[in-house]
């Protein structure tokens, strides 16, 4: 028994200790100096996060040279899938364009009066709108998230939001010099104040680590299937973060499931916005 | 003289490989999982550092191993730090097998191998969960091992015609 306990100290010290011949590092000292720097990672000193910053800048670049041709089996293969989809999609834009020139005649009024609305109320919303690439998009089984080539030196801010086109993705959470990482709405972490219309319920939007997003904390209402058989998801704009109606995704069949309006693994441009709400011009 | 320079470059390129093929999966976090199917992703890594740590440790050595694990929390965006010393702790096990094993076999490997992943995975997901407070899918990580498991056999045949072509290369 001594016997034994004595052979696996001495393997265990053999593990960490020894060096092979080409080994520089024993792994004792890379263990302590990893466990080093997550204890240093988690606090916020100004000469740590200095270099993380330079850190980041160098991976993200590197990064972005090294996905290069990833990215383009990527475009391939999204580019056979749009040859396939070809006749679908065009039968589905047929149909969009028809109702198209009548929504667009009901929008502008509702600009109109909207505008009017607030106009009365004495608030205001301006946005500053930054275009961002995306550099890098790791849809890691860990963490939804995109890599922009926007940081501090073009503006960029922490929370600000990030759109495809007219529809929310994501949200900055993380600023470096020359780039920037936004947290996408389908990350479990991420949490947006929403509305679901119809029937105008309160609400909020969770990541599920897939492609969909979850309503979480309504009223029962929506639980009782009281909503119709499409509703559509706006920010709420509650938080003060974003502005109020945004469209994020759409619910059908009663579910809980949100899909989002935007594919979220097909980004290359983005734009990222800063609402200032209830600012008088 | 040209097909000597040629030999000399595919022997280095050779043995230069498995560090290669590290740091591109890093940089590139890459699942294999371009057809979009629910859940399925495989962590390459793990195989890549479990295998040539274990049965060629001179190709890859602890320093490249905890760069590329820094190189690898920048990329996904989780605290850094941590995936270093998850590779580390595979380091550690294989360090462990290799010296406890006079004969290496493939299903003893294949059985350390689910020990080591469960284990890791365990490691990350308490510290992502309980010390940083990330929100981690549980079954996301669950079906990564898994897949990373069975596909380990397939890895192993590939990882050791170019380990046998190394070593070739090394006694000529």
């Amino acid at each position: 028994m001594v016997k034994g306990r004595d052979d696996f100290v001495i393997a265990l010290r053999s593990v960490f200790l020894k060096k092979k011949d080409q080994q520089k590092f024993s792994l004792i000292s890379l263990i302590i100096l990893s466990t080093i720097i997550i204890i240093l990672s988690n606090f916020n000193f100004r000469p740590i996060q200095l270099v993380k910053l330079g850190i980041n800048e160098v991976i993200y670049r590197s990064s972005y040279i090294v996905s290069v041709p990833e990215n383009k089996i990527k475009e391939v293969i999204s580019e056979f899938k749009l040859h396939f989809d070809f006749y679908k999609n065009h039968q589905n834009q047929l149909i969009k364009i028809e109702n198209t020139d009548e929504i667009k005649v009901l929008n502008n009024i509702l600009i109109a009066e909207n505008k009017r609305l607030r106009e009365l109320i004495e608030e205001s919303i301006n946005s500053e709108d930054i275009f961002a690439r995306v550099l890098i998009d790791r849809e890691s089984p860990y963490l939804k998230s995109i890599v922009l080539n926007r940081g501090t030196k073009d503006n960029v801010k922490m929370g600000m939001a990030v759109m495809d086109r007219n529809y929310l993705v994501g949200q900055i959470i993380e600023v470096n010099y020359s780039n920037s990482r936004a947290l996408l709405l389908s990350d479990l972490n991420s949490k947006i104040p929403v509305v679901i219309q119809p029937p105008f319920l309160q609400a909020v939007v969770s990541g599920t680590g897939k492609d969909h997003g979850i309503i979480e904390y309504t009223k029962d209402e929506y639980k009782e299937n009281q909503i119709e058989n499409e509703a559509v998801v706006y920010t709420s704009g509650l938080a003060g973060i974003f502005k109020p109606g945004i469209p994020v995704g759409k619910i059908t069949n009663n579910s809980e499931q949100l899909s989002f309006y935007s594919d979220f693994g097909q980004l290359s441009f983005v734009k990222i916005v800063e609402f200032k709400i209830g600012e008088d011009q | 003289m040209a097909s000597l320079n040629k030999s000399t470059f595919f022997r280095s390129l050779l043995s230069y490989l498995p560090i290669i093929l590290l740091f591109f999966s890093v940089f590139n976090e890459f699942d294999f999982n371009y057809l979009k199917l629910d859940y399925f992703s495989f962590n390459f890594i793990f195989i890549l550092i479990f295998f040539w740590t274990l049965r060629n440790p001179d190709q890859l050595g602890y320093f490249a191993i905890f760069l590329a694990g820094i190189i690898n929390d920048v990329v996904i965006g989780i605290p850094i730090g941590i995936s270093s010393f998850c590779y580390l702790l595979i380091c550690t096990i294989t360090s462990y097998i290799r010296q406890i094993t006079l004969s290496p076999k493939f299903i003893n490997d294949w059985l350390s191998f689910i020990i080591a992943v469960l284990l890791i995975n365990s490691i990350q997901v308490i510290i992502l969960d309980l010390i940083f407070l990330y929100q981690v899918d549980y079954m996301s990580y669950l079906i990564n091992s898994g897949f990373t498991f069975l596909f380990y056999p397939l890895f192993f045949i590939l990882f050791n015609i170019l380990n046998s072509k190394i070593s070739l290369k090394k006694n000529d």
